[in-house]
């Protein structure tokens, strides 16, 4: 079972992101197990594909890290068995990944693979709804979630479509574009909310999210969690380029978690009931 | 028979982020509104326009020598004679004209060679939108006539320095434009690839070219061909060689890809030193369709190689790939090598310099044997001005047989610059 669905239940969730194997293997293991210390409720672990039409600047160069350092999709596998965390895990990447691993064509061997290493859920971000199905029933039969994002653009039949296969979380992008830290949170992320308010998902809501006070914020507006990656891969790379000590930068990773998850439980307070839901 | 659901037997399909689905969907409704049920006259003035301004429609012409040399008759279409120099025209100026119809303000595309992004450049002057292309930097100094010429249409060009930089980086690089500028923004795409409706809508724009070839050598010959040749690297001018001839069974359609430096693939590197998809590819999803792609076992994209930029990507065409895999579309493909004593041999035979990517057709039809039959059509999808530089030094490189003495050029200044 997914256990995804429990890790919402006990308050705004803040949801990390880092690409698996940047820069290199066992760094990387030691960010992710700091974003747990530091109060992690789900961890998005990025699995790099070569092509990351959806990333911004930060999350191509992690991207490239990785990928020069080795990653691959059974070293991802192997690097989620060794990995020791309590946090749900999902997986982020591209369906060209999913598609072709293990020796039939089809999002199946990945899902059965990932689900035995412990992976509770996906995130596809080149994967809309119409092409979704397929993977659809490999998450159904081997009881992972599967998370669409939602766009700023999508209204309508598109909304229907995405809640009736969405599980797990709805991922409510906050603005249009790609992937990056940004110095503010988008007006788009109110209305977002707004559209979904009815959908019984939790909402985590991400893209451009840096800071404390942007999670504070994001969550008094009606979110249930908060998704962080580009601000936490900069750390990542900052510490890379300056030959910081892993454990430095794992510090860093840390203290930035409990910054991001302290402006989520913040928010959580202020939150005013829906005059929907009352 | 234009209109479809995007899916070309199990190729084709929409893998896009989601922030790009609502603008694909009002996409691919513009298009069955305007260019296939021809919507407030649409079909005419693109038609109209494409005569006026593109100069259509273009000569099939008999090669003489060619045809001497080979003992078959070899028929040319002149694609290069299209305004701007390549068939890239006839698509750009109908989704500009399209992008023009849906209200859209501003037009992004990316570019390989070059030809694709100054046919859009060309088509937004022409039509008063704005516009900026995404241009990887290798192909930047490859290609660099090109990119002055879109700078003087009024284009804006960006260059990408993710990976290789070339014509795979370009074009994820513009699908994170589109999805940050959606609302207001069209991304006029380059070729038969990408998600639905792109494939059909970037075919039906080209497919002009065998529609005026195949009334053409019926009008010259008597007859229709036994083949038609066409270079394909995303396979547009291949699509609109091909696309009126696939009910004629006795016609064979050739796909020329680029070898290359060679076939062999290099997965420690992730190089496949080839634009080769069709004959050595494999099938995967890549920048929002599922079709045939240089891949390492794992699912990672290769860095492709050719002499030429337009030939240069690690995709094709969905469609094309299905075609190859029904058994009506032949893939073959010619190395970098032939490609350049073709480009000689075209330029020398035929007072014809063609590009570089169109050379390959050329290099076909060279090597390959009697099955090509009696009466064949090469499409000359360019012409060469713009690769003049590369088949300087890429000449001076090699042992080229036909190639004349271009030191005299070539040494001290740098070439043709």
């Amino acid at each position: 079972m997914s256990r995804v669905p429990e890790a919402f239940a006990a308050g705004p969730a803040f949801v990390p992101y880092l690409a698996v194997g940047d820069p290199d293997y066992e760094s990387s293991l030691e960010y992710v197990e700091a974003l747990a210390r530091g109060g992690a409720d789900v961890i998005e672990l990025g699995l790099p594909f070569s092509e990351p039409v959806a990333e911004g600047p930060t999350i191509q160069s992690a991207v490239v890290r990785s990928l020069e350092a080795g990653m691959t999709p059974e070293r991802f596998f192997g690097f989620v068995e060794e990995l020791d965390v309590d946090a749900p895990l999902v997986c982020m990447t591209y369906y060209n990944l999913i598609y072709r691993f293990g020796d039939e064509r089809g999002p199946e061997p990945f899902v059965r693979r990932a689900a035995e290493v412990g992976i509770d859920g996906f995130v596809v971000p080149d994967l809309p709804a119409e092409e979704s199905d397929p993977l659809r029933a490999a998450c159904d039969a081997h009881d992972r979630d599967l998370i669409f994002i939602v766009a700023p653009t999508t209204r309508g039949e598109r909304l229907e479509r995405i809640m009736e296969r969405v599980s797990g979380y709805v991922y409510v992008q906050a603005r249009l574009g790609t992937t990056g830290a940004r110095a503010d949170v988008s007006d788009q992320t109110d209305a977002s909310l707004a559209r979904l308010a009815d959908w019984d998902v939790p909402k985590a809501v991400g893209f451009g999210i840096s800071t404390g006070e942007h999670a504070e914020r994001v969550v008094a507006a009606g979110a249930d969690g908060v998704i962080v990656g580009s601000a936490l891969v900069d750390i990542v790379a900052d510490g890379h380029e300056n030959d910081a000590a892993t454990s430095d930068v794992a510090a860093r990773l840390e203290e930035k978690a409990r910054e991001l998850k302290a402006g989520a439980r913040r928010g959580a307070e202020q939150r005013v009931p829906h005059p929907e839901r009352t | 028979m234009s209109t479809n659901d995007g899916k070309f037997g199990d190729y084709g399909g929409q893998y896009v982020p989601e922030a790009l689905m609502p603008a694909i969907e009002e996409l691919a409704d513009a298009y069955e509104r305007y260019a296939v049920e021809n919507e407030d006259g649409f079909l005419d003035e693109f038609r109209c326009r494409l005569r006026d301004f593109g100069g259509r429609p273009t000569p099939l012409q008999r090669a003489e020598r060619l045809s001497e040399r080979y003992g078959r008759e070899v028929y040319l279409k002149r694609e290069d004679l299209v305004h701007g120099g390549a068939h890239k025209l006839n698509n750009a100026l109908g989704q500009v004209l399209l992008a023009k119809y849906m209200g859209k303000e501003r037009i992004i595309a990316e570019t390989g060679a070059g030809q694709h992004g100054t046919a859009t450049a060309m088509a937004c002057a022409h039509l008063g939108l704005d516009c900026e292309v995404y241009m990887g930097t290798r192909d930047i100094n490859r290609q660099r006539p090109n990119v002055f010429r879109m700078r003087l249409n009024g284009a804006a060009v960006n260059p990408v320095s993710v990976g290789r930089g070339t014509l795979k980086e370009a074009i994820s690089e513009t699908m994170r434009d589109w999805a940050t500028n959606v609302e207001d923004t069209h991304y006029v795409i380059g070729s038969v690839v990408g998600p639905h409706p792109f494939p059909s809508l970037v075919r039906d724009f080209q497919a002009v070219i065998s529609e005026e070839a195949r009334e053409q050598i019926r009008t010259r010959a008597g007859t229709l061909p036994d083949s038609v040749l066409a270079c394909a690297g995303g396979g547009s001018n291949t699509m609109g060689a091909f696309a009126r001839f696939l009910d004629d069974e006795g016609v064979d359609l050739y796909a020329v890809e680029a070898g290359g430096s060679s076939l062999d693939v290099d997965e420690e590197a992730g190089v496949a030193p080839n634009s080769a998809s069709l004959t050595t590819g494999s099938e995967g999803v890549l920048h929002g369709a599922r079709t045939k792609l240089l891949q390492d076992r794992h699912g990672q994209i290769m860095e492709s190689h050719s002499v030429s930029s337009g030939l240069d990507y690690a995709g094709v065409g969905p469609e094309l790939a299905h075609l190859v895999d029904a058994g009506r579309v032949t893939p073959v493909n010619v190395d970098d090598d032939a490609a350049i004593s073709a480009f000689h041999r075209l330029s020398q035979l035929e007072g014809i310099i063609p590009a570089l990517e169109t050379a390959h057709a050329f290099g076909y039809l060279e090597d390959a044997g009697e099955d090509l039959g009696e009466t064949v059509i090469v499409n000359v999808s360019g012409r060469g001005d713009k690769d003049l530089e590369s088949v300087i030094e890429e000449t001076a490189k090699r042992d080229v047989k036909n190639a004349p003495d271009l030191d005299v050029f070539a040494g001290g200044t740098g070439g043709l610059r």
